[in-house]
């Protein structure tokens, strides 16, 4: 059994003129200790389905289909207060902004005892002590002073590392990282995303990173799940999808890799032609289908099923055309 | 600490001068020292000579040099009312005022703040819409008309307490208090409501629009992904972002209040400075509207630079210093 298994998953958003289907029957899981790149442009619902797997879906939105089991628990059905053990006891989260994400006016130290404390029955000197140790494992030099500073007095990749920290105060099963390098100056992504896979390799953590670059879950991920308009539209292991994608999307994704498929020098970046649609506006049939180079009339009007393609039992395709001879 | 402190010196001093210029200004065009010193007896060739010894046929700017001579020695004129030093009036009057504004401001404060709060939290729930409308037809309702209302239900209908006066004030080291006793609370709490209610709507509309922006941030979500309770949340995380841009304006508005102290006590004769000012307006008493506008700023002063304390204190990423 795996240890998150999402099923079927709709999520809205009851908006004034109407319901937002942000996501549209998403399915995956995440295996114990395993990684998995969840890919696709902005707008895709890649952090609607992050947030959804701890039921933290912003205002007005909620999950209105579909089965989220935690460790064979149904996440979907537990009350808040029950939610509550779960974020950032067993499934912790990493955000985008390390500038944003801390509470400017407490202290680091006030931050990561009060997420122990609300898992644990510990005291405030255990619960410092623990912290420490885990800020040395992000290496924060001196730790024990900088449990008194404010977010303020620490560079953007070292409030990363302290967020990190925090998400292994609790030695969580998963941990979400949405996008945690994007916002970071480009010398220390590497640095940041290394540390945070060495830590889940050592304690054991499953990863869903999140991101819009594919060139990082190439080299970081064992699976990849790339999502369109709300949909996983392919899922496979990572070393096939790179190598041999499927779906016409992830092809266009692939190829805008530097150093893959048709990419050469005059067309360095081979853009997908076209942007994705607005969620309100999405054309009957495949959702992919105006910007698709292989369009046949069944796209146009009918909506293809996620199936699985090939010999590998990882390898999922929705599109009509993928596996019948045309691609 | 230190640069701290001389900044606020500096700019206390700067304050108080151009109120004093102000001040003196108006005393300059509307008083006639001589009318306050003598009588109608006396004949116009006196008072010339009376004007060349009190130096009032001086340059302004040599006049102004010796007021501030003068209000340096603590000397801001002489009330021809009351027979007596300025100053030393004002700071009769003073504990009055004073006592009706921290009234008025607690109230202020154990309103607001739960109710903008409650309404931020639960924007949907029919209290806090009711609470919206309120402090929308709140803020357009002048004092003296809630404290006339105020008057009559509270007071002449229902008896329940007195509308005019301090009652019984008891003398602590000069300080002429009406919190000691329970005739003096009883009456504080009519003008202390009408104060209050001045500014209630608006600081309620306030920490609610705060409260509403920072709920919506990175870092409450992020606390709301790390399994704290509603209760951490709410009153730590976010109340304390809440009350940053809160303090700034409560300030000045504390200031502002106790200039709408002057339309308080008159309705309710309040024997504070207030009511002190608007009889010196009739009396014309020149001496005690500067002395009352120089005391009023210094007021002012020193209820910023506490409130630039408080917020320091709370904001880590302004040093104390840096304001
Ligand atoms: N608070 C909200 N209110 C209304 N719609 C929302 C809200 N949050 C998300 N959505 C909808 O859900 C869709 C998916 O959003 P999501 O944030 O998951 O995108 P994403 O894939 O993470 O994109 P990005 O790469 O920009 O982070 C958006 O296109 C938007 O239409
Ligand atoms: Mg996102």
């Amino acid at each position: 059994m795996a240890l998150l298994e999402v099923k079927n998953l709709e999520v809205s958003f009851a908006l004034r003129h109407g319901d937002l289907v942000a996501l549209n029957d998403v399915s995956f899981t995440l295996d114990k200790r395993e990684r998995l790149g969840v890919v696709g442009e902005s707008g895709a619902g890649k952090s609607v389905t992050g947030f959804a797997v701890i039921n933290l879906i912003s205002k007005p939105g909620r999950i209105t289909k579909g089965e989220i089991l935690f460790d064979g628990k149904r996440l979907d059905q537990f009350s808040e207060h029950e939610m509550r053990s779960i974020r950032g006891n067993h499934i912790s989260m990493i955000f985008q902004d390390p500038m944003m994400t801390l509470n400017p006016v407490l202290t680091v130290g006030t931050q990561m005892v009060e997420t122990l404390r609300a898992h644990r029955k510990i005291s405030k000197a255990e619960a410092e002590k623990i912290a420490i140790k885990k800020l040395e494992l992000v290496h924060i030099p001196s730790p024990e002073r900088r449990l008194s500073q404010y977010p303020h007095e620490f560079s953007g990749g070292m409030r990363q590392r302290i967020i990190i920290a925090i998400a292994l105060l609790t030695d969580p099963a998963i941990i979400i990282a949405d996008e945690p390098t994007t916002a970071l100056d480009v010398t220390i992504q590497a640095e940041i995303m290394d540390l945070l896979l060495e830590l889940c390799d050592a304690q054991d953590m499953a990863l869903m990173l999140i991101t819009h670059d594919l060139g990082v879950v190439a080299e970081v991920t064992e699976r990849v799940m790339v999502m369109y308009a709300g949909k996983v539209i392919e899922t496979a292991k990572t070393i096939d999808l790179v190598r041999n994608p499927r779906h016409p999307y992830t092809k266009g994704l692939i190829n805008a890799l530097p150093g893959h498929g048709e990419c050469d020098q005059e067309n360095r970046l081979q853009q997908i032609p076209g942007t994705m649609p607005n969620l309100t506006e999405i054309a009957p049939g495949c959702s992919f289908h105006p910007r698709c180079d292989y369009c046949q009339d069944i796209c146009r009007s009918t909506v293809p099923e996620l199936r699985q393609i090939g010999e590998s039992k990882e390898r999922w395709v929705s599109c009509h055309l993928v596996g019948k001879g045309q691609l | 600490m230190f640069a701290f402190i001389v900044r606020r010196i500096i700019q206390a001093t700067v304050v108080m001068l151009v109120i004093g210029f102000i001040g003196f200004s108006v005393k300059h065009q509307l008083g006639d020292p001589v009318r306050d010193l003598v009588g109608i007896s006396v004949s116009i060739e006196e008072r010339e000579a009376l004007r060349q010894e009190l130096g009032l046929n001086d340059s302004f700017l040599v006049q102004y040099g010796r007021f501030l001579k003068n209000a340096m020695h603590g000397d801001l004129g002489y009330s021809f009312f009351y027979k007596r030093p300025a100053l030393d009036v004002i700071f009769d009057k003073a504990p009055a005022t004073i006592e009706l504004v921290f009234a008025a401001s607690l109230i202020i404060l154990l309103i607001s703040v739960p109710v903008g709060l409650y309404s931020a939290i639960y924007p949907k729930r029919f209290f806090s819409k009711f609470a919206m409308g309120v402090s929308i037809v709140g803020v357009s309702i002048p004092v003296f008309l809630t404290a006339i209302v105020l008057i009559y239900v509270f007071a002449v209908q229902l008896h329940w307490l007195p509308s005019y006066g301090r009652g019984e004030t008891v003398d602590v080291f000069g300080w002429e208090s009406g919190l000691l006793t329970i005739d003096g609370l009883r009456h504080l709490v009519l003008p202390s409501i009408a104060l209050s209610s001045i500014m209630l709507p608006l600081f309620i509309r306030l920490i609610r629009s705060e409260m509403m922006e920072v709920l919506e941030t990175e870092y409450i979500k992020y606390a709301w992904a790390k399994g704290l309770s509603r209760r951490r949340i709410w009153m730590v995380h976010a109340f304390k972002n809440t009350l940053l841009p809160v303090i700034t304006v409560g300030g000045v508005q504390l200031g502002i209040l106790i200039a709408f102290t002057i339309l308080t006590e008159t309705v309710f004769q309040w024997q504070g400075m207030g009511f002190m000012f608007l009889e010196a307006v009739e009396r014309s008493d020149t001496a005690l509207l500067v002395a009352y506008l120089v005391v009023v700023g210094a007021l002012f002063v020193v209820v910023n630079t506490v409130v630039d304390i408080i917020y320091g204190l709370i904001n880590p990423t302004v040093t104390v210093a840096s304001r």
